[in-house]
C-alpha cells in the first residue's frame, strides 16, 4: 500500500470515498421515507407502517418494488427528451452538492493523511450554493415538459419559491464566512473547535441560524413551505404528471437535499465533527468525530420531521411575502452588524 | 500542456461549441434557453482549469442560476413555442452572415494562434486575493457604482413590467 | 499552460463569433439576447485568460463586473420583451423595426 504513488493513492482514496458517500446517501434515503412514516405516525397518535417485515423495516423495500413496476406514463404531446431530463438533473443536482462536505477530522491510513471530504475546494460554500441554484432546473423543466397546466404552474411556483429563499439562505452563510475569513467548509468547521460550545456559529450567529433553518425549509419545499405537494391546491404541483421510477427520482432528488441541507447546517452551525466538548468527549479519532456529525445530522432531519408533523402550510402568497419582505432585510441587517462588531474589534 | 488537462480541456471546449451551435440553430426558445446553460457550465469548468475558483463558482451562481432562470420563466410565461423563419441559412443574407462571422474568426484566430503569449509560472487567485483586489482603491468606486446599478435595473425592472405604473 | 491560454483564448474567439452568427440569422427576440449573452460570455473567457497568463487579477475583478452589469441588463431586457410582447403579441424582431409602437 505505501509502494503507491500519492496520485494513485488519492485517486483510489476518492473513488472509495466517492462510492461510500453516494450509497449512503441513497440508504439514508430509503431509511428516511420509513423513520417519516413512522415518527409522524407517532406524533399523530397512530402507529405507521408495521406489516412489512418486523416493525415494517421492509417498507422502503416495498415501495422500491412497486414503484419499480409500475407502468411508466407520459403524456401526449409531452417533450420526451425534456420529460425523461427533469428527475435526473434534480438526482444529479442533489448528490453533487454533498462533495465538499467533511464529515470527520483528518486521519493518517497507511502513513498518509486522509481527509473525510470528497473534494477540499477553495470556495467550498460557494460551490453548494452554486449547485443549490442549479437544482431549480430539474423543478422547471419537469414542470414545463409534461405539457399539463397543473405541471406548469405548480413548476413556476415551485421554482419561484426555491430561488426565492435561495437568496436569504445565500446572505445567512455571509456571517460564518466572514468569522471563518474563508469559503472552505474546513477552515468554517475547524473555526468552531473548542470548549463548551461557545466557538459553535449556533451561539455567534443565532439569528444566521435561525434564516438558515428557515430558509433551508423552503428551499427543500417541507413543510410548512410545502405548497408544491399540497394535495388540494395543483393536484401535485410540477410531478402531477410523474409515475413510476421518474417520480421515485424526484422523490429521492427532494429527501438528499434535505439531507445535503441538514449536512451542512451541521458544518456552517453546529461544529461539524467537533463534539463541544473536548476534554469529555474525545473528537480527534475518526470515528468519534463521524459520531457526533451524525447525532447532530440526526437530530436536525428529526426537526424537519416533527416541523412536518407540527405547523401547517403557508399560503403561496404569504410564503413570498415571508421570503422577500421578512427573511432578507433580518439577513442583510445579520450581516451589517455582524460586519461592525468584526470590525470594531479589528 | 499534459496530458490530462488537454482531454479535459477539449471535452469541455467542444461541449460549449455543440452547445452554442444548438443554441443558434434551435427553433424553439426553451431548447435554446437549456444549450445556453450548457455553454456556461462549460465554461465555468474552463475557468477552474484555468486555475480561478471564484470566477467559476460565481459564473455558475450569477449566470447559470440567476439569469438562465429568468430567461426560462420570461420564456415559458409569455408561451413562446417557436418563431417565424428568419433569412434562410442558404439565402444571400445568411451566406453574407455566415462569411462575415467566419471572416472575424479567421482574423482573430490567425492573430493569436501566431502570437507570443507569455504565461507566469503559477498564480493565487483565491477568493481572498480577488477579494482585496476587489476592494481596493482601484476598484473600489465601481464596484459601490454597481450596487447602484443593481438598485437601478431593479426599479426599471418593475417599472417596465408593470401592467399600469 | 501557454497553450492553455492559447486555446482558451481562440475559443472565445470562436463562440464571439457564434454568437454574433446567433445575432445575424435569428428573428425572435428572446433568442437574439440570448446570443448577446453568449458574446459576453466569450469576452468573459478572454478575460479570465489573459488574467492567467499576465498573473494579474485586474481580469478576474473585470469579470465581476461584466457579470453584475450582465445580470442587470437581462432583467432589464426581459422586462422591456415582457412590455413589448404586451403591446403587439408577437416577439418577431421585424415587428420592432419602425421605433415607434
Amino acid at each position: 500500500m505505501s509502494s503507491l504513488s500519492d496520485l494513485q493513492f488519492e485517486l483510489i482514496a476518492t473513488v472509495v470515498k466517492v462510492a461510500v458517500l453516494i450509497g449512503s446517501l441513497l440508504g439514508i434515503f430509503s431509511g428516511m421515507t420509513y423513520v417519516e412514516r413512522r415518527v409522524l405516525a407517532f406524533m399523530q397518535f397512530r402507529l405507521g407502517p408495521n406489516r412489512t417485515g418486523p416493525f415494517g423495516l421492509l417498507q422502503p423495500v416495498a415501495d422500491g418494488i412497486k414503484l419499480f413496476f409500475k407502468e411508466e406514463v407520459m403524456p401526449e404531446g409531452a417533450n420526451a427528451l425534456a420529460f425523461y431530463a427533469a428527475p435526473l438533473l434534480s438526482v444529479v443536482a442533489a448528490l453533487m452538492a454533498i462533495a465538499v462536505v467533511p464529515y470527520g477530522p483528518p486521519f493518517s491510513l497507511f502513513g498518509r493523511t486522509l481527509q473525510l471530504q470528497i473534494a477540499n475546494v477553495d470556495v467550498g460554500v460557494l460551490y453548494i450554493f452554486a449547485i443549490t441554484s442549479l437544482g431549480v432546473y430539474g423543478v422547471v423543466l419537469a414542470g414545463w415538459a409534461a405539457n399539463s397546466k397543473y405541471s406548469l404552474l405548480g413548476g413556476l411556483r415551485s421554482s419561484a419559491q426555491m430561488f426565492s429563499y435561495e437568496l436569504s439562505l445565500g446572505m445567512s452563510w455571509v456571517g460564518v464566512i466572514m468569522i471563518a475569513g474563508s469559503f472552505r467548509m474546513n477552515d468554517i468547521v475547524d473555526h468552531q473547535a473548542g470548549w463548551f460550545f461557545r466557538h459553535w456559529n449556533l451561539v455567534l450567529q443565532f439569528p444566521a441560524f435561525v434564516i438558515y433553518f428557515i430558509a433551508a425549509t423552503a428551499e427543500v419545499s417541507r413543510t410548512p413551505f410545502d405548497l408544491p405537494e399540497g394535495e388540494a391546491e395543483l393536484v401535485a404541483g410540477f410531478h402531477t404528471e410523474y409515475s413510476s421510477m421518474k417520480f421515485a427520482l424526484i422523490q429521492m432528488a427532494e429527501y438528499i437535499n434535505m439531507i445535503t441541507v441538514a449536512v451542512l447546517c451541521t458544518n456552517l452551525f453546529l461544529g461539524g465533527w467537533h463534539s463541544g466538548l473536548p476534554g469529555i468527549l474525545p473528537e480527534s479519532h475518526p470515528i468519534f468525530g463521524f459520531v457526533y456529525f451524525t447525532v447532530k445530522v440526526a437530530a436536525l432531519l428529526f426537526v424537519f420531521i416533527w416541523l412536518r408533523g407540527t405547523l401547517p402550510r403557508f399560503r403561496y402568497d404569504q410564503l413570498m411575502d415571508f421570503g422577500w419582505k421578512r427573511l432578507i432585510p433580518v439577513a442583510a441587517l445579520n450581516i451589517l452588524v455582524t460586519a461592525g462588531l468584526l470590525a470594531f474589534r479589528g | 500542456m499534459e496530458t490530462v488537462t488537454a482531454i479535459v480541456f477539449y471535452v469541455l471546449a467542444g461541449a460549449a461549441v455543440a452547445a452554442a451551435l444548438v443554441m443558434i440553430t434551435q427553433k424553439s426558445p426553451i431548447g435554446s434557453a437549456f444549450a445556453l446553460i450548457v455553454v456556461l457550465c462549460s465554461l465555468s469548468a474552463i475557468y477552474g482549469l484555468l486555475g480561478s475558483p471564484f470566477i467559476a463558482a460565481l459564473q455558475i451562481v450569477v449566470y447559470a442560476g440567476a439569469v438562465m432562470v429568468l430567461f426560462l420563466f420570461v420564456i415559458m410565461l409569455l408561451n413562446v413555442r417557436s418563431e417565424e423563419p428568419g433569412p434562410s441559412r442558404g439565402g444571400p443574407l445568411g451566406l453574407t452572415a455566415l462569411g462575415l462571422c467566419a471572416l472575424l474568426l479567421a482574423q482573430v484566430a490567425s492573430v493569436l494562434l501566431r502570437a507570443r503569449i507569455d504565461v507566469v509560472a503559477s498564480y493565487d487567485a483565491s477568493s481572498a486575493r480577488v477579494a482585496q483586489e476587489l476592494f481596493s482603491p482601484r476598484f473600489l468606486y465601481a464596484f459601490e457604482a454597481t450596487s447602484v446599478l443593481i438598485l437601478a435595473a431593479l426599479v426599471g425592472a418593475i417599472a417596465l413590467a408593470k401592467k399600469e405604473l | 499552460m501557454s497553450e492553455l491560454v492559447r486555446h482558451a483564448l481562440v475559443l472565445s474567439a470562436l463562440l464571439f463569433s457564434i454568437g454574433a452568427l446567433g445575432v445575424f440569422l435569428r428573428r425572435n427576440l428572446i433568442t437574439v439576447f440570448m446570443c448577446v449573452e453568449l458574446m459576453l460570455n466569450a469576452v468573459n473567457l478572454a478575460f479570465v485568460a489573459f488574467s492567467r497568463a499576465l498573473g494579474a487579477l485586474d481580469g478576474q475583478v473585470l469579470v465581476f463586473f461584466v457579470m453584475t452589469v450582465a445580470a442587470a441588463e437581462a432583467a432589464v431586457g426581459l422586462a422591456i420583451v415582457i412590455a413589448l410582447h404586451r403591446k403587439k403579441d408577437t416577439l418577431n424582431v421585424d415587428a420592432f423595426s419602425l421605433l415607434r409602437f
